[in-house]
């Protein structure tokens, strides 16, 4: 009887669970899910989820479904590493994630290494200039929005000096190296270079600095919730002078954070759901229905990253890691053709990503799209 | 000069709280001449057990911080004492230091998990805003966060050296063996000690998250400026833990100002350092002999 029961046992696990994982594809996430970085996180697995959960109720990938999991780097580089390399080691087909850029640095290494394609949300200038082939991103370069925002500071807001205040790591590091030579091409003198720690809990200090620097304008660099945190000592020490970022200042998580003190605060966002793209406006209603909150740009980042990888994989025919790396180089996504992509995307041949963009302000607790800028290289 | 106004009341607003915190550790060490390592956590946690109530419950944000309050003194006050100090104080005062520890990290991902892992808004209980003080703007809530932490640490004062219950309290303190020979109930003294510290610490919860966001890592930072706090103004004198949350206050404030932001926490524990070496009993701290 024992024999018996083993052989059945033994043929359920020979033939049911092979054909159980050929139904599959498995793809890992690894990513902020708490530290510094769990509001980017959060949003990102969000987004992966929302647009794993449509794929799979319209068959899959090639008519695989998508098994999905999700690692917790605590924001952490070493623990990024043990994640990624966990990841590969438990056949991933592709690399989701993760956010920060210092995180993506110290792991990006081992995805190439093993030749897995690896779709991230940083947008330190850095990432790709290192060559990697595998690397995509799902953001702009912080190195594209930097000029843009240069223009503003110089033609609309006629500043004459900046104080810059960032994050000491690599994406706070890459957009003040990114931005200091912008403005000083443009006869802007940079009035205090203020520097922040990653986690920072109390700005007064900073926000006196800034003050006390006398600038007609403030750029600030910071992740999220450290753009919260600055806000409100901002506004608490009195500072009146325009407070302009990039999309990490004007999310919809640090407004919600930063409550009134976020109001008036202008910048360059690469992905809004306020942004006037239909797009936009279906993912963000999917997203709070799905969890109740409003998406950030880390939502939209997540969901179109899965998005791209089961059309560039269905364009293949076949989920080859290597083909779906040369695939992604030169791809460009409309949504016409694809409505998950939400917005007319392509990548080129390092896999920074060029799309639209937008210029926006923070009106009554919301972010108010002011101007529509078009592709770097439509 | 107006930005160092700026940084002054600003240190002395961060300082005070500080003290509410360090004045915790003094408070479990008298009475149990052991340290608290999870007081940060003890800072940290009364936010987000309000805005999970607020959340979880539906209530109003008042009827949330009330009941946070009451569940935090009830868990860390008397629950505390009962559960985590007196079994462990029996085996002596490292294992208990341990479970201190444990407890820090089961109150951090505790929060992590049944709440958030997320950063969350805090309402401010004091008003917000700026005033001019000789030219300078100065932050009224800073002003406000020092005035509630002064006042709630000048009652304790009063209360401990002016009425007979604190004067108990106090001998029980410094020596538990005469005062129960005496006839004071010992036990109830301490207890007495522990439901303060707690309240302290919901205190110094309620005055801090607004600046630092509610967030289950808050308590690090606090833990660590509280603790050094503690240590430069003597860990066994209220008033030397108070003058240390000043010190410790300022020195971050100007240290992040005029030296840079990743030094600031440094300069304190430099600070720390310097005290250990040439005047361990803090500054405003009793030399204290023991039997080995």
């Amino acid at each position: 009887m024992k024999i018996t029961f083993a052989a059945a046992l033994f043929a359920t696990v020979a033939f049911v669970v092979p054909v159980a994982a050929e139904d599959t594809v498995k793809l890992i996430d690894v990513i902020e899910l708490s530290g510094a970085g769990a509001t980017a996180g959060t949003n990102w697995k969000n987004g992966v989820d929302l647009a794993v959960a449509e794929i799979n109720a319209k068959g899959g990938i090639l008519g695989k479904k998508i098994d999905i999991a999700h690692y917790d780097t605590q924001t952490n580089p070493g623990n990024t590493r043990a994640a990624v390399q966990r990841a590969i080691d438990e056949g991933t087909y592709v690399v989701l994630g993760p956010v920060f850029s210092g995180p993506i640095g110290a792991s990006m290494q081992i995805a190439q290494k093993a030749g897995v394609p690896q779709f991230v949300g940083g947008e330190a200038a850095s990432l790709t200039k290192q060559g990697n082939p595998y690397l995509f991103r799902s953001s702009l370069n912080q190195a594209d929005a930097m000029p843009k925002l240069a223009n503003w500071f110089r033609d609309d807001l006629k500043a004459k000096s900046v104080a810059i205040i960032w994050v000491n790591n690599d994406f706070g590091k890459g957009g003040r190296d990114a931005m200091i030579p912008e403005l000083q091409k443009r006869g802007i003198a940079v009035a205090a270079d203020i520097a922040t720690e990653s986690g920072q809990a109390d700005f007064a200090a900073d926000a006196i600095k800034v003050k006390g620097s006398n600038a007609d304008a403030v750029f600030v660099y910071l992740n999220e919730e450290e753009s919260a945190r600055f806000l409100r000592a901002a506004k608490q020490q009195g500072i009146d002078k325009p407070l302009v970022g990039e999309t990490t200042l004007l999310g919809a998580k640090v407004i919600e954070l930063a409550g009134e003190a976020a109001n008036g605060v202008k910048g360059h966002v690469g992905l809004s759901v306020d942004a006037p793209i239909p797009g936009f406006k279906t993912f963000s209603d999917a997203f709070q229905a799905k969890y109740n909150y409003k998406s950030d740009h880390n939502g939209i980042k997540g969901y179109t990253s899965v998005w791209a990888i089961k059309t560039a994989t269905e364009k293949n025919g076949s989920f080859d890691r290597e083909a779906l790396m040369k695939t992604m180089h030169g791809l460009r996504i409309s949504p016409k053709d694809v409505p998950g992509i939400l917005i007319e995307t392509k990548w080129n041949d390092v896999g920074d990503v060029d799309r639209e963009s937008f210029l926006a302000e923070v009106k009554d607790g919301r972010q108010v799209i002011t101007k529509v800028l078009p592709m770097i290289n439509p | 000069m107006d930005q160092f106004l700026q940084l002054l009341v600003a240190g002395l607003a961060t300082g005070a709280i500080y003290a509410l915190a360090a004045i915790g550790f003094t408070l479990v060490w008298q009475t149990s001449q052991t340290i608290n390592f999870a007081q940060g956590e003890f800072v940290m946690l009364p936010a987000i057990l309000a805005l999970a109530a607020r959340d979880l419950l539906h209530l109003p944000f008042w009827a949330a911080a009330i009941l946070a309050t009451v569940v935090f003194l009830l868990l860390f006050g008397l629950g505390f004492k009962r559960f985590l100090v007196d079994p462990m104080l029996k085996h002596g005062v490292l294992p208990l230091a341990i479970a201190t520890m444990a407890l820090s990290i089961l109150m951090k991902e505790g929060a992590k998990d049944g709440y958030s892992a997320q950063a969350a808004q805090f309402p401010s209980l004091v008003p917000e805003g700026t005033f001019s003080l000789l030219g300078a703007a100065v932050s009224l809530r800073d002003v406000a966060v020092f005035v509630v932490a002064i006042t709630a640490i000048v009652a304790l004062q009063l209360f401990v050296t002016r009425t007979r219950l604190g004067r108990t309290m106090q001998a029980t303190a410094q020596n538990p063996t005469v005062a129960r020979i005496l006839g004071v109930r010992v036990e109830r003294m301490i207890l007495l000690t522990f439901l303060i510290n707690a309240g302290l610490a919901v205190l110094a919860s309620y005055l801090i998250s607004p600046i630092y966001l509610a967030k289950f890592s808050n308590g690090e930072v606090i833990g660590l400026s509280a603790f050094i706090a503690a240590i430069v103004g003597g860990f066994n004198q209220v008033r030397g833990a108070l003058a240390g949350g000043f010190i410790v206050g300022l020195v971050d404030n100007l240290a992040a100002a005029y030296v840079s932001s990743g030094y600031r926490t440094a300069v304190p524990l430099g600070l720390l350092v310097v005290f250990i070496l040439f005047k361990p009993e803090g500054l405003l701290g009793r030399r204290e002999e023991r039997t080995v």
